[in-house]
């Protein structure tokens, strides 16, 4: 799937670190051309903000006079960069056949259901991306489903908006911890 | 002086200079090599390999595009291998690509549809899974990636020619698409329309936008009065879709041709280029009187001005702020026509027919409105209406003369050099002396501006004044001299900027070159700028301030060049755009 890469919305944070970037590229001298650059100039994007926001690309583009459809197209060929935020929770359904048979196909309903997205798509939140997966290794237990590292076995549709719910709860508890803490402490990793 | 080679195609000893690609020798030797993604004006890239060659001695089939020739290398272009392999090649693209040729806008003029059936494609053996996108469209192209066979001329003569920079390619291996960035729709993108990459695409993924469905519609309407204009690029092109040479003279066909499809009225654009030259030439001498911005560019093209707003904002108010022939005949047309022939300016249908995908654009430009509505409501390529012509079952090269009718037909040489490189400045010269000095211009040719390099420039002397002047085509041109002015590098007057390479006769929207000729042609283009000055030769009147009618509109109706009626109907301004587009200089001049 191609996607188009919207606008992203400007938050303090963001602004923070656009500003970090454009100190980033100042600081850089260019081995031939600018050109030459923007390998090394994308991976701190990456790194800096989790995906190549489409404000970090276009800032990069003026200030390494680059067209944006270049590096738009050197974006999007390396595997390495995303264009979307990852989602802090990753939802691999098992569409193998013991948990399908055992009733997959409906969890997974439910799973787009609850919320709102679709397969290989983030939901509307940006909490969670949901994903389809062929087997866990524990089809005895099906129907299977993981999320980051948490295996949750016999899933019948029905549980599905509570462990979600946990989730929510569990996400929100860890970002009024960690409100105070920086970003900062970037390495670059050509650095 | 490049040291030759000798090397042997197909058995027979040639002599090439050591920096010629296999392909170039080829092509020198008689041999046509098959190729997709090669053109003479552009880098070579390799995408396609259609272009595979045996070389002795060498294990794999190298691309004859990009291999450069070696003292003694002997090349085979047609053996049993090679054909297989390229066969193959061509059929692992079709594999990918949608069979509907048929119901194809390319059919017949399609270079995949053509290499396929000389290679003698004739089943397909590689099923598999097809790429699905959507199409995607601006006032001026579609775009259709499912036809896309990624051969990457359009993203290379966008950038390299045209300086625009609007496409690329993006993902890889089976997901591979070229886009404009951010993958975001081409209308928001920097494109400026011009049309070069629909030239250059050899399937149906780019074109231009089609109007003629509702140009068909307008012309049924009993209701309506459709009232139509012909640029001057038109008329010397039209004729190459019906077997005639480029350059050959084709208004009265034209004019003819009009009529049957039912237009009701028929101007021709090249009287508002008159018109231009009386506006402008006017506005240039107030500006060098009163110290007014300078270099002043011309304002014909809607691509460069597009290009301007986005890639070189600070230049907005350099732009003459003259509309361009076509905004002024279709203001003209509901204003003035309108009021003189009595027809409700509401009833009129205003089509224009254009060498330019960028004019159509440039119609629907919010600002362009001074009878309240368009005024053009649609613009045919000249493509579209050669594909009008033969939907309406005329045969062309059949066709008696007929004249433009009256009033906004008439018109002077010096309007119909407007379609090549080089006219605007000299039509505006022509009429600049002679009102400055108030005497007759002597020889009446300005030769110095005429020529096919994409950068040229002189010096006029008109009243011991000298006047600096350039002339430029393909916008990595413009990019270059604007720098330059920019760093006080460069010193003019008056510049006039045309998009496309040799000007409007090489627009997006002019008929595809037949046969092995390329786009970008130089002998070619020069086949239609000779179509065009000899015509010019030929006028009763070869300078704008002349024509009669001209006198007559500003005594009954526009009063005065710049006049206030002038001001607002025949004037326009302009207004920065985003994506702000970024700007690349590269050294090389872009000629044909
Ligand atoms: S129309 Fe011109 S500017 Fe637009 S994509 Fe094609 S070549 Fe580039
Ligand atoms: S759109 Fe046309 S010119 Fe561009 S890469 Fe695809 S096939 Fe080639
Ligand atoms: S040069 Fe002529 S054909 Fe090309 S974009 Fe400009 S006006 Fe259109
Ligand atoms: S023409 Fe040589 S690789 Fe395409």
């Amino acid at each position: 799937m191609t996607i188009t890469v919207k606008k992203t919305e400007i938050t303090p944070e963001m602004k923070k670190k656009l500003g970090q970037l454009a100190a980033f590229i100042k600081s850089q001298t260019p081995l031939h051309d600018n050109q030459s650059l923007l390998m090394s100039v994308l991976h701190y994007i990456q790194i800096l903000f989790g995906f190549l926001p489409r404000e970090a690309m276009e800032l990069v583009s003026e200030q390494l006079h680059i067209p944006t459809a270049h590096i738009h197209g050197m974006a999007t060929f390396y595997n390495y960069f995303t264009l979307k935020p990852r989602a802090p929770y990753q939802i691999f359904m098992c569409k193998g056949t013991a948990c399908y048979v055992a009733g997959g196909a409906r969890v997974l309903d439910k799973l787009k259901e609850v919320l709102k997205t679709d397969i290989g798509e983030n939901s509307p939140d940006g909490l969670f991306s949901l994903n389809i997966t062929r087997c866990l290794g524990c089809c005895g237990l099906s129907p299977v489903m993981q999320i980051n590292e948490d295996i949750h076995v016999r899933i019948v549709p029905e549980k599905i908006p509570e462990i979600i719910e946990h989730y929510k709860q569990k996400h929100k508890k860890k970002n009024i911890e960690s409100t105070q803490t920086e970003i900062g402490g970037f390495e670059h990793p050509a650095q | 002086m490049h040291k030759m080679l000798n090397i042997k195609i197909d058995g027979k000893p040639v002599k090439v200079p050591e920096n010629h690609t296999i392909l170039q020798a080829a092509d020198e030797a008689g041999i046509h090599i098959p190729r997709l993604c090669y053109h003479p004006k552009l880098p070579a890239i390799g995408a396609c390999r259609v272009c595979i060659v045996e070389v002795e001695g060498m294990k794999q089939y190298p691309p004859a595009c990009c291999t450069k020739v070696n003292e003694g290398m002997n090349i085979r272009t047609n053996t049993p291998n090679i054909r297989m392999a390229r066969r193959d090649i061509v059929e692992l693209i079709l594999d990918n690509h949608p069979r509907n040729c048929q119901i194809c806008e390319k059919n017949n003029n399609c270079e995949l549809q053509s290499l396929a059936n000389t290679l003698g494609v004739r089943e397909f053996r590689y099923e598999g899974e097809r790429k699905k996108y959507n199409a995607d469209s601006s006032f001026s192209l579609t775009r259709d990636p499912e036809k896309c066979i990624l051969c990457g001329k359009c993203v290379r003569v966008c950038a390299q020619i045209q300086g625009v920079n609007a496409l690329t390619y993006a993902y890889r291996g089976f997901k591979s698409t070229v886009m404009p960035a951010f993958n975001l729709p081409i209308q928001d993108s920097v494109c400026i329309n011009c049309g070069q990459c629909t030239l250059f695409c050899p399937t149906a993924a780019l074109m231009e936008k089609d109007s003629t469905e509702e140009v068909w519609k307008n012309l049924h309407d009993p209701e309506k009065t459709v009232i139509v204009q012909i640029a001057p690029a038109v008329r010397v092109a039209i004729g190459e879709a019906f077997g005639l040479p480029p350059g050959t003279d084709k208004t009265g066909a034209t004019v003819t041709a009009l009529r049957m499809l039912g237009f009701d009225v028929i101007f021709d654009t090249q009287f508002s280029a008159d018109l231009t030259i009386m506006e402008e030439g006017h506005e240039l001498i107030e500006r060098i009187k009163q110290n007014g911005k300078l270099p002043m560019f011309t304002s014909c093209c809607p691509g460069w001005v597009k290009f301007c707003e986005h890639f070189h904002p600070d230049f907005l108010d350099n732009i003459s702020t003259c509309k361009s022939p076509q905004q002024m005949m279709g203001a003209l047309i509901k204003t003035y026509y309108a009021k003189k022939s009595t027809i409700p300016k509401e009833k009129i249908y205003s089509v224009s027919i254009m060498p330019c995908t960028a004019k159509k654009f440039e119609a629907t430009r919010p600002e362009m409105n001074s009878s309240g509505f368009r005024d053009v409501d649609a613009v045919l390529t000249t493509r579209e209406l050669i594909k009008m012509i033969r939907q309406a079952g005329i045969q062309f090269e059949k066709l008696a003369d007929s004249e433009f009718d009256d009033p906004l037909g008439e018109s002077t040489g010096a309007a119909t050099i407007f379609g090549v490189t080089g006219g605007v400045m000299e039509a505006a010269l022509r009429t600049a002396y002679e009102v400055l000095t108030c005497n007759e211009l002597p020889g009446i040719d300005f030769k110095p501006v005429r020529g096919m390099e994409g950068i040229r420039e002189a010096t006029v002397e008109i009243n011991d004044m000298k006047i600096n002047v350039a002339v430029l085509y393909s916008l990595s041109n413009v990019n270059k001299i604007l720098s330059e002015i920019r760093a006080g590098k460069r010193n003019y007057h008056f510049i006039e900027i045309m998009a496309c390479p040799g000007g409007c006769l090489g627009g997006g929207g002019q008929p595809y070159p037949q046969g092995a000729t390329d786009p970008l042609d130089k002998q070619f283009y020069q086949q239609r700028a000779q179509g065009l000055y000899h015509i010019d030769q030929n006028k009763k009147y070869r300078k704008s301030h002349v024509n009669p009618q001209i006198s007559k509109i500003y005594q009954d109706f526009l009063t005065q060049p710049l006049g206030s009626v002038s001001h607002e109907l025949l004037h326009t301004h302009y207004h920065v755009r985003t994506p702000r587009g970024i700007t690349h200089i590269s050294e090389e001049t872009v000629s044909l």
